[in-house]
C-alpha cells in the first residue's frame, strides 16, 4: 500500500461519515498440531504440558551442533487435512526454508518454515456476522515452534527470562487470511469458526494453553497498517483489535498519520504497545533448507480426502433435514464437535426436537455459566432425564434442577430425582390437596366466583405450597377450575 | 603403520592395550598438534575390555581418530573454535555409532580448521597443525589434523570432512589417501554443519584398502539424515587388480594455468600407470569449470551464515563472565568465540543471502550448480573416472597464504567442483616434489565408489605405494 501524504490524509480524515471509515483486518494465526504425538522433525512428545521444563527434548529440537531435522509424515497428513477443509489449492510439491532471525527462544538461530510452494493456498471459509461472510485464505504453511520464553514481570520491564524448550519444535500450522475482516468482532467469529474446523479434523485441542497465537494486521481504510504480534487467547484478539481501532481512529481524529508499525499486546493491560517500526523490519533471509528434500504430496491428497470427516456446516444442515430441528439450534449444536455428538447420542433415545431444546438452550447455557465443557455430562443421563421430562416423571423445573445438580455435586438422574424429591405428585395427591386448599380458603373461593382472577393464583400457590411445588401447575390449574 | 600392521602387532601377542597406550605414548611426544582431544581413558578403558572378552565387528580393536566437527557422546567436540571450547555431545553421530557397532577404537578428535572453513589447518583456534612430510608446512584442510595423524603413523585411520576438498586437499598434501563419498552414501547425522548441501564425512588411511573397509563402516543408510541414501555396496570386495575396461576422461580446465609443472607431471605419469594396466583415457572438457569457485563460495557461506547462527552461547559452548541483556550478550560471546575466516563467510554469507542479493547470488550460484552437475553426467556417460590434479600445487608454509584469503580459496579450484556435483572422488599419492607428496585425484559417477576405488587400488599396487 502506498503512503499518503499528510494533505491527503487530512482531507480524508474529515471526509464526513469518517467515524464510520473501514477497519480492514486481516490475521495470521499460529496453530499447535498438538493431535500429533511427535514433533515436527524428531520423535520428541508433544505432550509436554504436565512435563518439567526442558524434559521432552532431544539433540534435534535442541538444536544441538550435527543434529538433523526429518519431517514427520503425519504433520504433513494433518496439514493436508486442514487445507482441504479451507477450500485450498494444494500444491504438489512443498519445500521447507530456513527463516533467520536471532530470538533466545531460537535453538539454532533459524526457523524451519515454509516460503516458496508452502503446503496451500487460496482458500476460504465463511462466517456468520451479519449474515453469511465469506474470508477468503491466503496461504497456508507448516512451521516448527520456538521454545517458550517466561518473563518475570512483563516484557519490557523483566529482569532476567526463563526459557522452556520443550515447546521447541512442535508442528505449528500459520493460516493467513486475506484482509477481508471488518470488525474485532468477525475476527473472533473467524477464529472461532477455525477452531472449530480444526476440532472436526481431530488435529487441534484448543483448549491447552499456548496452543493458538494470532499476529493481527490492521489499519483503517487508506492508511498505514499496524501488525499486532503474538496474541494468544481468542478473547485477547478481539480486544487488542478493539483497542487498535480506537487508538488508530483517534490518531486520524486528531489529524497524526498512523505508523506503520509492530506492536505487542499486553493482555494484562489490555493495551498494545510499540516494539519496532517499519525501518526495523527484519531481513529473514529465507532460503531452502538443505537438510530437508523437497516433498512430493500430491499423490496422497485424494486418499486424505476421501477420509476427511463430516465438516461443521455440512454437519449443521444434516442435522435440521435429519431431524428435523431448527436452523439455530442446529448451529449452536455444530459449534462443538463434542456437542453435535452428543446431541445425536441423545436424539436417537428421545425426541430430536426435545433434545435439541434441552442440549442447546438449557445445557449449553448451564455449562457456559460455570465455564465447562461438555465432557462434564453424559448423554446417559441426558437421555434419562428427558426422558422422565417426557413421561411426566418431572417437571421442566425439576428436569433443569437435576441437570445443576448433577453439574455441581454429581450424582445420576434417578438417585437425584429421589433424594430431592422431585418425582411429580400423582393426580389423586393434588386432588386431594385442592379440595384441602378450597375448604381452607372460603374467602378466596367467594372472591374467584365473584369474578376476581387473582383469586385463583392465590389458590394454585396454597396447592403447590402443600405439594411442595412437585405438582404440574397446569395439572393444578385444571383440577381447581374443576372443583370450583 | 595400517590397519593389517595394528592387527599383526596384536596377532604376535601384544595386547590391545600396549598397542593403543603406544599410540597415545607417540601422539604425546609428537610435534604435528593433530589433536585436539585425546580420549585416552575412554580409549585405554575400551582396549582392556577387548584384551578381555575379544574384539568385534570389521574394525575390532582397530584405533581410529576423529575430527573434531563430528559429534562424540562424552568426548569434547569443538570445530577447532574457541566458541565450542568444553562443549561434550550428548549424542554420537551416526558414523560414530557405526564405528562403535564395528569394534573401532576411538583415540581422540583432530585439529581443523575453525568450523571446516580452510585449506591448511590454520585457522585452529587450538593452533596449526604441522605436516609430517615437513614440519615447516601445512598439512592441508581443513582435516589436517587427521591427515597428519595418519601420515605420521599417529593412527591407522581417521574421518575427516569434506565441503569442497577438506578430506582430499589433506591427503594430497600428507601422503596418504583419502575419499569424499557421493552425497547422500554417509549420514550426516552428527556431523557439525559447515555447509550441509555440499558436505560428506569421508575416511582417511594409509593405503586404499583401509579407506575401502572404513567406507564399508561408515557408508549405509540413516532414516536421521534426510538426503541419504541406500546406495551402499561392499567395497573391499570391489577391489580386483583389474582396471581394462576403466574409461579415464582427462578434463582438460583442471590442468595448465594455476597448476605446478611438477604436479602435472605427476599425475600425467599416473595416467600413463594405469593406461599401461588397460585403462583407456580421453581428453575431455566440462565447461562450466570457471564458474565453480564462485559459486561454491556462495552457497558454502551463505549456508554457513545459517548454520553458525545456533552459536549463541545460550546452550553450551562459550560464555563470558557476567551476562549482559540477550543482544549484547551473545554478540559479544560471538565476536570472541569465532576466528576471523568464519566472521568474514558468515558476513559475506549474510550479504548473498540479504533481501535483493539473494537473486543475484544465491540463486544464481545454485544455476551454476545444476550446470556443473550437468558437465560431470555428460562427461561420466563416455568415461568411467576423471582424473585431474587433487591440488594445484604441493603444501605450502604455515603463514605462507593465511593472510591472502583470496589465494587459499584459489588452491580449492579442482576439488570445489566435485562437491558442486555431488560425485565421489578419491586422492591418492602419485608423486613427490622434493620430499611432498603430490596427490591424484579420480572422480566417479554418482555412487560409483566402487570403481574409483578400484582403480586408485590398482594404481597404488603398481607403483609400489
Amino acid at each position: 500500500m502506498k503512503p499518503q501524504s499528510y494533505e491527503l490524509h487530512m482531507l480524508l480524515s474529515e471526509t464526513p461519515g469518517d467515524e464510520m471509515k473501514d477497519v480492514i483486518i486481516g490475521l495470521e494465526v499460529h496453530v499447535q498440531l498438538n493431535k500429533l504425538r511427535s514433533k515436527l522433525f524428531c520423535s520428541c512428545s508433544t505432550q509436554y504440558h504436565d512435563s518439567e521444563p526442558n524434559m521432552c527434548t532431544c539433540p534435534v529440537c535442541l538444536g544441538l551442533p550435527g543434529a538433523l531435522p526429518v519431517i514427520n509424515e503425519k504433520a504433513v497428513d494433518s496439514a493436508i487435512k486442514v487445507a482441504l477443509a479451507l477450500n485450498c489449492n494444494i500444491e504438489e510439491q512443498i519445500m521447507f526454508y530456513r527463516k533467520n532471525y536471532y530470538y533466545p527462544d531460537l535453538v539454532k538461530g533459524f526457523q524451519i518454515s515454509q516460503y516458496d510452494y508452502p503446503i496451500a493456498m487460496d482458500g476460504k471459509i465463511s462466517i456468520e456476522a451479519d449474515g453469511e461472510r465469506e474470508i477468503r485464505i491466503k496461504r497456508v504453511h507448516m512451521e516448527e515452534d520456538p521454545g517458550r520464553l517466561i518473563h518475570v514481570g512483563t516484557i519490557d520491564r523483566s529482569r532476567y527470562s526463563l526459557i522452556d524448550y520443550n515447546r521447541s519444535g512442535v508442528a505449528l500450522l500459520e493460516v493467513v487470511t486475506e484482509p477481508d475482516l471488518r470488525t474485532p468482532k468477525e475476527a473472533r467469529l473467524f477464529l472461532n469458526k477455525l477452531r472449530n474446523i480444526l476440532e472436526y479434523l481431530d488435529v487441534f485441542d484448543g483448549s491447552l494453553e499456548g496452543s493458538l497465537r494470532v499476529d493481527a494486521n490492521i489499519s483503517l481504510a487508506g492508511g498505514a497498517r499496524a501488525e499486532i504480534k503474538n496474541i494468544s487467547s481468542y478473547k485477547g484478539v478481539e480486544k487488542a483489535l478493539l483497542f487498535e481501532t480506537v487508538r488508530q481512529k483517534n490518531l486520524v481524529r486528531r489529524g497524526i498519520r498512523v505508523a506503520q508499525e509492530t506492536r505487542h499486546y499486553d493482555e494484562v493491560r489490555g493495551i498494545t504497545i510499540s516494539l519496532r517500526t517499519k525501518e526495523e523490519e527484519k531481513d529473514y533471509r529465507y532460503f531452502p533448507e538443505p537438510d530437508l528434500v523437497p516433498l512430493r504430496i500430491g499423490d496422497r491428497v485424494d486418499d486424505i480426502k476421501r477420509a476427511l470427516p463430516e465438516l461443521p456446516d455440512a454437519k449443521r444442515q444434516r442435522l435440521v433435514k435429519q431431524y428435523d430441528i431448527s436452523d439455530h439450534h442446529a448451529k449452536v449444536l455444530t459449534s462443538e464437535l463434542k456437542l453435535a455428538n452428543f446431541f445425536e447420542r441423545v436424539a436417537t433415545k428421545v425426541d430430536a426436537n426435545l433434545s435439541a431444546t434441552w442440549i442447546a438452550d438449557v445445557l449449553k447455557g448451564e455449562l457456559n455459566y460455570r465455564g465447562i465443557g461438555i465432557d462434564a455430562f453424559s448423554p446417559e443421563h441426558m437421555i434419562q432425564i428427558l426422558q422422565m421430562l417426557k413421561n411426566d416423571k418431572i417437571t421442566e423445573k425439576g428436569a433443569v434442577q437435576v441437570i445443576r445438580t448433577i453439574l455441581d455435586e454429581g450424582g445420576a438422574p434417578p438417585e437425584i430425582v429421589k433424594r430431592k424429591g422431585l418425582l411429580k405428585i400423582e393426580e389423586s395427591i393434588i386432588t386431594r390437596a385442592v379440595a384441602e386448599v378450597i375448604k381452607e380458603n372460603p374467602a378466596a373461593v367467594k372472591d374467584y366466583h365473584d369474578g376476581k382472577n387473582e383469586a385463583l393464583h392465590f389458590l394454585m400457590g396454597q396447592v403447590m405450597k402443600k405439594t411442595h411445588g412437585r405438582a404440574d401447575p397446569s395439572m393444578v390449574s385444571k383440577l381447581l377450575k374443576e372443583k370450583l | 603403520m595400517n590397519v593389517d600392521g595394528i592387527r599383526e602387532m596384536v596377532k604376535s601377542g601384544k595386547s590391545v592395550e600396549e598397542v593403543i597406550q603406544s599410540l597415545f605414548d607417540k601422539i604425546e611426544r609428537s610435534k604435528l598438534n593433530a589433536f585436539i582431544t585425546l580420549a585416552k581413558e575412554q580409549a585405554l578403558e575400551e582396549a582392556r575390555r577387548v584384551d578381555k572378552h575379544g574384539a568385534k565387528g570389521m574394525l575390532g580393536a582397530i584405533p581410529i581418530a576423529i575430527k573434531d566437527c563430528i559429534s562424540t557422546r562424552g568426548i569434547q567436540t569443538t570445530c577447532g573454535s574457541k566458541i565450542l571450547e568444553g562443549y561434550v555431545p550428548p549424542y554420537d553421530a551416526h558414523v560414530i555409532e557405526r564405528l562403535k557397532a564395528d569394534g573401532a577404537i576411538i583415540i581422540g578428535k583432530t585439529n581443523m580448521d575453525e568450523f571446516a572453513m580452510g585449506s591448511s589447518t590454520e585457522t585452529s583456534y587450538f593452533g596449526p597443525t604441522r605436516n609430517p612430510c615437513d614440519l615447516s608446512r601445512v598439512p592441508g584442510g581443513s582435516s589436517g589434523g587427521s591427515a597428519a595423524a595418519v601420515a605420521g603413523g599417529e593412527v591407522p585411520i581417521a574421518l575427516g570432512s569434506d565441503t569442497g576438498g577438506s578430506v582430499r586437499c589433506p591427503a594430497s598434501f600428507c601422503g596418504v589417501v583419502g575419499l569424499k563419498p557421493t552425497y547422500g552414501l554417509v549420514s550426516r547425522y552428527g556431523l557439525i554443519a559447515y555447509a550441509n548441501s555440499l558436505e560428506q564425512i569421508g575416511p582417511f588411511a594409509r593405503n586404499v584398502k583401509d579407506v575401502a573397509l572404513l567406507l564399508d563402516v561408515i557408508a549405509g543408510y540413516d532414516p536421521r539424515d534426510s538426503t541419504s541414501m541406500d546406495k551402499k555396496c561392499e567395497y573391499t570386495k570391489e577391489l580386483r587388480d583389474d582396471v581394462s575396461d576403466v574409461k579415464i576422461g582427462v578434463p582438460k580446465e583442471f590442468f595448465g594455468e594455476g597448476i605446478d609443472e611438477d604436479v602435472e607431471k605427476a599425475v600425467w605419469s599416473g595416467i600413463k600407470v594405469l593406461e599401461d594396466l588397460g585403462a583407456s583415457y580421453t581428453e575431455i572438457s566440462l565447461p562450466h569449470t570457471k564458474y565453480s569457485l564462485a559459486a561454491y563460495y556462495i552457497i558454502a557461506m551463505s549456508e554457513a551464515s545459517s548454520n553458525l547462527a545456533r552459536f549463541d552461547g545460550l546452550r553450551y559452548g562459550l560464555r563470558l563472565g557476567k551476562d549482559k541483556d540477550w543482544h549484547t550478550t551473545f554478540s559479544e560471546i560471538r565476536a570472541n568465540g569465532f576466528g576471523e575466516e568464519v566472521k568474514r563467510r558468515i558476513l559475506l554469507g549474510t550479504y548473498a543471502l540479504s533481501a535483493g542479493y539473494y537473486g543475484r547470488y544465491y540463486l544464481k550460484a545454485l544455476k551454476v550448480r545444476t550446470l556443473i552437475k550437468r558437465d560431470f553426467e555428460v562427461a561420466l556417460k563416455d568415461t568411467s573416472v576423471l582424473i585431474t590434479p587433487t591440488m594445484p600445487f604441493p603444501a605450502f608454509k604455515i603463514g605462507e597464504k593465511i593472510g591472502d584469503p583470496l589465494a587459499l580459496y584459489l588452491a580449492d579450484v579442482n576439488t570445489v567442483p566435485i562437491n558442486l556435483a555431488g560425485v565421489p572422488s578419491i586422492s591418492v599419492p602419485c608423486g613427490f616434489v622434493g620430499k611432498l607428496p603430490i596427490g591424484m585425484q579420480i572422480i566417479g559417477r554418482h555412487f560409483d565408489e566402487a570403481t574409483i576405488l578400484r582403480t586408485a587400488h590398482a594404481f597404488e599396487r603398481n607403483t609400489g605405494g
